[in-house]
């Protein structure tokens, strides 16, 4: 009787569909990421049950914490036309260099006359930077103001779509720095804005 | 690397030295390792909790006299909000009625919120309306804390005011400002 033969079989797997599989992920998350904005300040966002999500795109964030505003929008020609406006405004010139600079910002909060030295400064030294916030307590020095004024116009004349507002807090801040800010924003008549919170956890019901 | 030598081994004794074929097969293990390498990497530096938005509106601060509707003392309650995550409530007008301190959360506020629009339901056939007044010592978290209460009870009708000085005065005498 002849001897059944065991086959030997080779012991590697054929991985091309695994690595396709891998790299199609991979790619996915790589266009899915966004990176992550620092906040200058440490900013703890309250929780709350509304699911409802903020959207990508067309949003100007004021982030609020320890009393200082800062400011973001979306959109790089957003950014540097609205910079363009308000160096015509407060007659402050701009290079192209610092336009270009500034369209890459995320997030800033200097007073105008501060930022064109603000923009000339390189990434480590912009970290380490201490910034004050932008005005916007008194009404003869309401950069802020302006800010979201020519911003607002921008979008209009850029994308024709109006900005959507929103105010992102941190937990302990007081309410009259709130409530200063909620007086800038209606008396430009944005009666309507939304406030970023996060999802309640589990923990605390 | 993980792979076993199959072939049967020594059967080219003799004949010609044939140039060897190397095999076209790479092995991927390496890149795939890689691969889902930097998928960890990228998942877990996505933010998974994507913040929410909460929509607010304020009321409009011009004057409109033509459109505005008086809303009957019985049917308002009024919240202030004082230091130390405490808050005030009371139906009606400042100073006629007591005002009541309570906690933000589900024993507290939401209770109340639920019970009052109840009664007020009941004895008017209307709905409550609730004016929220933050006082100065009073956080961004219970203001949004206060806000979410709202939506959770679903009342219809609530607005943020500003606090007047009779009623810092009541916040003031319970020892919450």
């Amino acid at each position: 009787m002849p001897r059944v033969k065991v086959q030997r079989k080779s012991t590697s797997i054929d991985m091309t569909a695994m690595c396709d599989v891998a790299f199609l992920l991979l790619t996915f998350f790589i266009l899915t990421a966004k990176p992550r904005v620092e906040d200058p300040v440490p900013v703890d966002i309250p929780a709350a049950t509304t699911e409802i999500p903020i959207p990508d795109d067309n949003m100007l964030m004021l982030t609020v914490g320890q009393g200082k505003v800062f400011f973001s929008v979306d959109g790089n020609d957003i950014r540097m036309q609205t910079l363009t406006q308000m160096g015509d405004k407060y007659g402050v010139k701009f290079t192209d260099e610092q336009k270009v600079k500034f369209s890459g910002l995320p997030i800033f909060g200097v007073p105008m006359k501060q930022l064109a030295g603000y923009l000339d400064l390189n990434g480590e030294e912009r970290k380490k930077f201490q910034q004050t916030g932008i005005p916007y307590d008194t009404t003869a020095n309401n950069e802020l103001s302006d800010w979201i004024r020519e911003a607002r116009k921008v979008d209009v004349s850029l994308h024709n779509k109006a900005l959507r507002i929103s105010i992102k807090g941190d937990n302990k801040e007081e309410y009259p720095t709130i409530k200063k800010l909620i007086g800038v924003l209606q008396r430009q008549k944005i009666n309507k804005f939304a406030l970023i919170t996060t999802v309640k956890g589990g923990t605390k019901k | 690397m993980a792979e076993l030598d199959t072939s049967g081994g020594g059967k080219h004794k003799g004949g010609k030295v044939r140039s060897k074929k190397a095999s076209t097969r790479v092995d991927l293990t390496a890149m795939v390792d890689l691969a889902f390498l930097l998928i960890t990497f990228f998942m877990l530096t996505t933010t998974l909790s994507k913040p929410k938005a909460m929509d607010l509106a304020m009321p409009d601060k011009e004057e409109h006299n033509d459109d505005q509707l008086a809303v009957a003392a019985s049917r308002s309650m009024t919240l202030l909000l004082g230091a130390n995550n405490k808050v005030e409530w009371f139906i009606g007008e400042p100073g006629k009625s007591q005002p009541t301190t309570d906690n933000y959360g589900k024993d507290g506020l939401r209770k109340t919120l639920i019970e009052k629009g109840k009664e007020i339901q009941q004895s008017t056939g209307k709905y409550m309306v609730v004016l929220i007044k933050p006082s100065d010592k009073s956080t961004y978290k219970n203001v949004v804390d206060t806000i979410d209460e709202m939506n959770i009870t679903g009342v219809q009708s609530y607005a943020i005011v500003d606090i007047l000085p009779a009623e810092l005065e009541l916040l003031k005498r319970d020892g919450n400002y």
